[in-house]
C-alpha cells in the first residue's frame, strides 16, 4: 500500500536522522561548545588538589584527564577547550546537575541515595573509613572514641556513620563537622579533637600535609568500603559510555596501577611527602574487573 | 534539567533518630535565633558605648574608639571568625587555651561566633551612634552644658534621646545583617539555619528544597524584624522632631 509504504519510508528517515543526531547530553554540549569543564577539589590529597603553584594535579584528575581525551578523540575534535571549576562536598551535585560542571572527579562516594540526582562513572578508587590520630594518643580503635571529641569534615559518609554509631552504641562523642579536610585536620592538630574519621587515602594525605608526619598514625578497623567514581549528568548514557571506557582501559591496560604508584607510592607535592599507602586487595580486584558498582 | 523534586523530604525521619528533616531546620533555625539576638545586645551595647566615645571631647578616648571600629569593620567577617575560633585559642596560656579547646564544641562555637559577630556588628553600630549624635546641631549640646548639666547628663537627657530616635532606622539595618550574617558561624561547625540546610542537602541529596525551605526561613524572620523595627520607629517617635510626625 501506498501509504504503508510511506509511513514506512519515513519511519526510516526518522531512524536515520536520530542516528545523524545520535549526539545528546553531555557530548552534544561539548561538540557545539568546543569546552569542556571538569570539577575538581581543592584539598584532596592526592585525587585532585591544588600544588604550589596552584595547578590542579592528583590521582584522580589523571583519570579524568584520561576521560576527556577519550571524549576528544570521540567527537573527532581536533581541539578541546578544558575549563577548571573547583567543587565542595556541599556544592558538587548541584553544581552537575545545573551544568556548571560536566564531570567531577575527586574523592566523590558512589552510594545509592546520590544516584538519585546524579549518575556515577566505573569506580576509580575504594576506601576504607577509619581514623587518624596522635601516635601518643591512645586511641586504637572506633570503641575507644567513647566521651571523646572527635571531628569529621561535613557532608562526608563518615559524618553519617560517626553520627549512627554515636547514637546506636551511645558513645556520648561530641562530633565536630568542620568545613573541609584542611579545616578538620587543623581541628585535630590544635587538640580540639583526639581523632579524624575520614576515608584512610585521605587520611594519609593529610598527614602528608602535617608538620610533623611521623607524629600521626591511621588506626581503626574501616567502618566502611567505599567507591569514588566520577560523577556525571543523570541520565546521559553515551557520555557516561566513554568516561567508563576510558576509566576501564586505563585499568586493564596496567596505566591506572602506574599513576597510583606515581601518587601513592611516591613523593607528592606540596611537600613531597610520601603517603606509603599500598594497592589494597579491593584495589586490585577493581583494576582486574572495572564495574560503577556501590558499596551501599 | 533532570532534578527530582520531593516535598515530602522534609516529614521524613531524620537518621538522627527521632526527629524530622523539618526538625533539623528548627533547631537550625532556633541557633540562628539564639546567636543573632544574642550578638546583637553585645553590639548594641559595645556599639553603644564605643560610638559615644567616638564624639567625646577627649582625645585619647575617641582615639581609641576609632581604631576599634577601623579594626573590627576592615576585617573580613570570615576572617575574624577564624581568628576567634582557630587562632585566639593558641595565644591564650596553654592551660586556658587547652580548657577552652575541650569544652563541648558547640559551646566553643557559639562562643566564637557570638563574640565575632557581637563585635563586628558593634564597630557598625557604633558609626551610626556616632553620626547620630553628630547630626544634632552643636547648640544643643552647648545648652545642655549652659544649663549647668555636666558633659556625661548632657549626652544621657539632651543628646542620646534624640541621637537614638534618629539612627533607629539604619540600626534596622544592622539587626536584619546580623540575621544575615550569622551564616558565617556555618564555616566552624555551629548547627544554624544554613548549615542545617547543608546538612539537609547532604543526606537527602535534595539541595533545591533544602534551600528554598532556607530562604524563605529566612525571609521571614527578617520581615518580622522589620515589622517589630517599625512599630518601636513609630512608639519613640517624637512630634515635630525632624520626622513630620501625624
Amino acid at each position: 500500500m501506498h501509504i504503508g509504504k510511506f509511513s514506512f519510508a519515513l519511519l526510516m528517515l526518522l531512524a536515520g536522522s536520530a542516528q545523524a543526531a545520535e549526539l545528546t547530553g553531555t557530548l552534544k554540549r561539548v561538540k557545539d561548545s568546543g569546552a569542556i569543564t571538569l570539577g575538581h577539589r581543592e584539598s584532596s590529597i592526592p585525587f585532585s588538589y591544588y600544588d604550589d603553584k596552584q595547578q590542579v594535579i592528583g590521582y584522580s584528575h589523571e583519570l579524568m584527564l584520561k576521560a576527556v581525551e577519550a571524549v576528544k578523540q570521540e567527537l573527532g575534535l581536533a581541539k578541546l577547550d578544558v575549563r577548571l571549576n573547583p567543587v565542595t562536598s556541599q556544592n558538587r551535585i548541584p553544581l552537575v546537575q545545573n551544568g556548571t560542571i560536566d564531570i567531577e572527579c575527586g574523592s566523590t562516594t558512589n552510594n545509592t541515595e546520590r544516584q538519585k540526582q546524579v549518575s556515577f562513572s566505573n569506580t576509580i578508587f575504594i576506601v576504607g573509613t577509619r581514623l587518624l590520630t596522635k601516635k601518643e594518643s591512645g586511641v586504637k580503635d572506633f570503641p575507644d572514641l567513647a566521651g571523646k571529641n572527635v571531628v569529621t569534615t561535613a557532608g562526608t559518609t563518615s559524618e553519617r556513620l560517626l553520627r549512627k554509631m554515636n547514637e546506636d552504641k551511645k558513645m556520648g562523642m561530641n562530633i565536630i563537622s568542620a568545613k573541609d579536610h584542611g579545616e578538620s585536620f587543623l581541628t585535630l592538630e590544635t587538640g580540639r579533637a583526639v581523632a579524624f574519621m575520614m576515608d584512610d587515602a585521605l587520611l594519609y594525605g593529610e598527614m602528608a600535609k602535617a608538620k610533623r608526619p611521623g607524629d600521626w598514625a591511621v588506626v581503626g578497623t574501616a567502618q566502611s568500603f567505599e567507591a569514588y567514581g566520577c560523577m556525571l549528568r543523570k541520565d546521559d548514557a553515551p557520555f557516561k559510555k566513554v568516561v567508563d571506557a576510558a576509566i576501564a582501559k586505563a585499568m586493564t591496560t596496567g596505566e591506572a596501577e602506574k599513576i597510583y604508584a606515581k601518587w601513592f607510592m611516591n613523593p607528592v607535592p606540596p611537600k613531597g611527602y610520601n603517603l606509603n599507602f599500598p594497592l589494597s586487595d579491593s584495589m586490585k580486584g577493581l583494576y582486574k574487573a572495572p564495574t560503577d558498582k556501590a558499596y551501599d | 534539567m533532570n532534578y527530582n523534586w520531593n516535598w515530602g523530604v522534609f516529614l521524613q525521619e531524620a537518621p538522627s533518630g527521632a526527629d524530622t528533616y523539618l526538625g533539623w531546620l528548627l533547631t537550625g533555625l532556633k541557633w540562628t535565633l539564639l546567636l543573632s539576638l544574642s550578638a546583637w545586645a553585645v553590639a548594641l551595647a559595645v556599639g553603644g558605648i564605643v560610638g559615644v566615645l567616638r564624639t567625646a571631647p577627649g582625645r585619647a578616648l575617641s582615639l581609641a574608639a576609632a581604631s576599634y571600629v577601623e579594626v573590627f569593620r576592615n576585617i573580613p567577617l570570615l576572617v575574624q571568625l577564624f581568628i576567634w575560633y582557630f587562632v585566639l585559642p593558641e595565644l591564650l596560656p596553654v592551660k586556658m587555651g587547652d580548657a577552652f579547646k575541650q569544652m563541648n564544641p558547640l559551646a566553643q562555637q557559639f562562643i566564637a561566633a557570638w563574640l565575632c559577630l557581637g563585635l563586628f556588628t558593634a564597630a557598625r553600630v557604633a558609626e551610626q551612634v556616632r553620626a547620630g549624635i553628630q547630626s544634632l546641631p552643636p547648640g544643643q549640646k552647648n545648652a545642655g552644658l549652659a544649663l549647668g548639666f555636666t558633659l556625661p547628663q548632657t549626652y544621657r537627657y539632651v543628646l542620646l534621646p534624640m541621637a537614638v530616635r534618629i539612627v533607629v532606622p539604619p540600626l534596622t539595618s544592622e539587626f536584619l545583617n546580623i540575621f544575615k550574617n550569622s551564616a558565617v558561624a556555618t564555616t566552624i561547625g555551629l548547627i544554624e539555619l544554613s548549615r542545617q540546610a547543608q546538612q539537609l542537602v547532604d543526606y537527602t541529596a535534595q539541595p533545591f528544597e533544602a534551600f528554598i525551605a532556607v530562604t524563605a526561613l529566612y525571609l521571614m524572620l527578617n520581615v518580622t524584624i522589620m515589622s517589630i523595627m517599625r512599630k518601636v520607629e513609630r512608639m519613640l517617635r517624637v512630634p515635630g522632631f525632624i520626622v513630620a510626625g501625624k
